[in-house]
């Protein structure tokens, strides 16, 4: 006796979110509030104080940023009950997480992480300026806020990168390799998905193909001034952030995220 | 702020229960009037010892460790309290949390640059902390164990080291003072939130409340050990006190600075509804202070001298930053000077 196919799942998509007006407000929210869990394990680690400071403050922003655009998300999605920062941002699943890769991959070095903060920080700037003019006006408004902040987060990499790339040789071979590995995550900052596409028709928000060709041409430039090399194509490249498909490391950063608040259910902080 | 000071009973919300009217040091008539003081102080500008007269070689020696480890307590200082920022059980507290953190770094660099006006520099600070010839405020050596340790640290640790740090707004060293004026003010942020995760924790769930009453138990006799050791009998230190009392580096006594603390936090505690865990603490009407119970001074001497929970891994974290951050402070250098050389005119050949 042959086992039949089933014809019916056995329960819904875990990463399936129905609107998608809610959809692309949690892409940038997470992205947010990700990079800056990744950013605040800098703290007490950095290379020298002020940059304890400095990788702070841009942590600071972006939680600013993911609080604005989880709590919109939230009354977007609408009544019964409406989510706020804190339900979306400590009880949801990992399935249900909408940022790209990039911003959950664990810290690496120094180098690494001015490779990736170069890259996203690039990424947002050309985001935000462009959901500027964005018919939700609650989201124009976060982005007038943000496109000044991420403007210092990508001097402050750009500077960095710069120094780093035409610095030592010790720090320019590390540089470079923080390149070679940042670099297959950055095509995802750039693909279009379902969200986005009703985002960009509704004059809501951006496709993410519209951006990306001036943000890699930006930080190419950086590079040369930095006496470094884009990486060639890389041979694979992440996928389906923007999905809730995750890399194996975003479990364990959910985990640490969530676990105090998800221990007490219904408690107050 | 009188009259509504704690909310409606049985309200949750945090912002509805303002903390009480002054909360730390900083928010009482001494930090005024320090601040009244010093800023006459810089009209009369003799007051103050600034870093071109001339000095004692001890007076110089003594504000140069003093600010060191001051600058060292502050940036180790960051790691208990960091330990909770991935893990904030909120957004908005992570968000606090952080930028506490981040002033803590502030600070220290705030006081390398003060003790760097009597000619050191922050590498050869840094080194003296790296190889344990500088200390740092032994409170940094116990572990923060729960999430409610966060509150205690604010409303504990950054409430002692304000009563320690607002008759320094008014040190001799005007560089110290100044630097001071600056951190008391951060500081009181700090202490009021420490009080604020305690105050909800303490009228949040069971588990809740055991948890912010289990930080204080752990919390407060350290906490009293941070004013060090008494100025006389059998544990007195033959420390500088009376020679910093003379020079105006220190304006009150340890057993001074430690009553005024208590006197100022007991009430807060009964506020929150948190027992201190010292059963001799009773009101003295006569003293018209707070008698409190026997300090453990055998604990504090042995954990000041490296036996502690977690001595040997704050250091072993600062070393670790640093060692691997500095391929990354080379390169700058290398930078910097390559930038330099590019910028000079052409040598003459
Ligand atoms: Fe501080
Ligand atoms: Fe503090």
């Amino acid at each position: 006796m042959t086992e039949q196919h089933t014809t019916e799942t056995v329960g819904a998509d875990p990463g399936r979110v129905a609107d998608p007006a809610f959809d692309y407000l949690l892409g940038l929210g997470d992205d947010a509030l990700i990079y800056a869990q990744r950013l605040g394990e800098w703290l007490t680690h950095a290379p020298q104080i002020e940059e304890d400071m400095a990788l702070g403050n841009v942590a600071l922003d972006l939680i600013g940023q993911a609080r604005a655009l989880l709590t919109h998300a939230g009354e977007v999605e609408g009544p019964d009950p409406v989510r706020d920062e804190d339900d979306l941002a400590m009880l949801r699943h990992e399935r249900e997480f909408r940022n790209v890769q990039l911003v959950e991959q664990p810290r690496g070095d120094f180098a690494h992480e001015m490779a990736r903060l170069l890259w996203f920080s690039t990424y947002q700037r050309a985001l935000y300026s462009a959901l500027l003019t964005s018919t939700d006006e609650t989201l124009a408004g976060v982005a007038a806020k943000a496109v000044k902040e991420v403007d210092y987060h990508r001097d402050h990499a750009t500077q960095w990168v710069l120094r780093l790339g035409d610095g030592t040789e010790e720090s320019h071979d590390r540089m470079q390799a923080a390149l070679v590995a940042v670099h297959p995550y950055v095509a995802e900052l750039g693909e279009d998905h379902g969200a986005a596409r009703w985002a960009a028709e509704h004059g809501v928000g951006v496709l993410p193909s519209s951006l990306i060709d001036a943000v890699n041409a930006s930080v190419a430039g950086v590079l040369e001034q930095a006496t470094l090399s884009m990486p060639d194509a890389p041979r694979w490249h992440a996928r389906g952030g923007r999905a809730g498909v995750h890399s194996e490391v975003m479990g364990y950063l959910l985990a640490e995220m969530q676990h105090l608040h998800r221990s007490h259910p219904g408690a107050r902080w | 702020m009188y009259g509504n000071d704690f909310g409606q009973p049985g309200t949750t919300d945090p912002g509805a229960g303002a903390p009480p009217h002054p909360l730390n040091a900083a928010e009482t008539p001494d930090y005024t009037d320090a601040l009244a003081e010093y800023f006459d102080g810089l009209i009369e500008e003799d007051q103050r010892v600034e870093p071109r007269d001339a000095m004692p070689e001890a007076y110089r020696t003594t504000l140069i460790r003093q600010m060191a480890q001051h600058a060292h307590s502050e940036i180790i200082g960051m790691q208990p309290e960091a330990n909770w920022i991935t893990r904030a059980p909120s957004l908005r507290r992570k968000a606090i949390l952080m930028a506490k953190v981040q002033d803590e770094a502030g600070h220290g660099l705030y006081l390398y640059s003060a003790a760097e006006t009597l000619g050191v520099d922050r590498s050869e600070l840094l080194d003296k902390l790296h190889s344990g010839r500088q200390k740092y405020s032994s409170i940094f050596n116990y572990p923060t164990l729960t999430w409610a340790d966060a509150g205690a640290i604010g409303w504990l640790v950054d409430g002692a080291a304000i009563m320690n740090q607002v008759p320094l707004c008014r040190c001799s060293y005007g560089p110290y003072a100044r630097a001071m004026v600056r951190v008391c003010k951060e500081e009181s942020f700090h202490q009021r939130q420490g009080f604020e995760i305690l105050w909800v924790l303490a009228r949040g769930t069971e588990e809740q409340k055991a948890m912010a009453q289990d930080a204080a138990n752990r919390w407060w006799w350290p906490a009293l050990q941070m004013f060090g050791p008494p100025d006389t009998g059998e544990h007195a230190s033959s420390g500088h006190t009376a020679q910093s009392m003379a020079w105006g580096i220190k304006r009150f006594s340890n057993d001074d600075l430690r009553q005024k603390f208590v006197d100022m936090t007991v009430p807060q505690a009964q506020k929150l509804g948190i027992t201190l865990p010292d059963p001799d603490l009773a009101w003295n009407e006569e003293r018209g202070h707070w008698d409190f119970g026997p300090i453990d001074w055998d604990e504090f001497w042995r954990v000041l001298k490296g036996d502690g929970p977690c001595n040997e891994q704050r250091i072993r974290t600062r070393v670790q930053a640093h060692e691997e951050g500095a391929w990354v402070r080379e390169a700058a250098e290398a930078y910097a000077a390559k930038q330099a050389a590019r910028h000079q005119p052409e040598a003459v050949a």
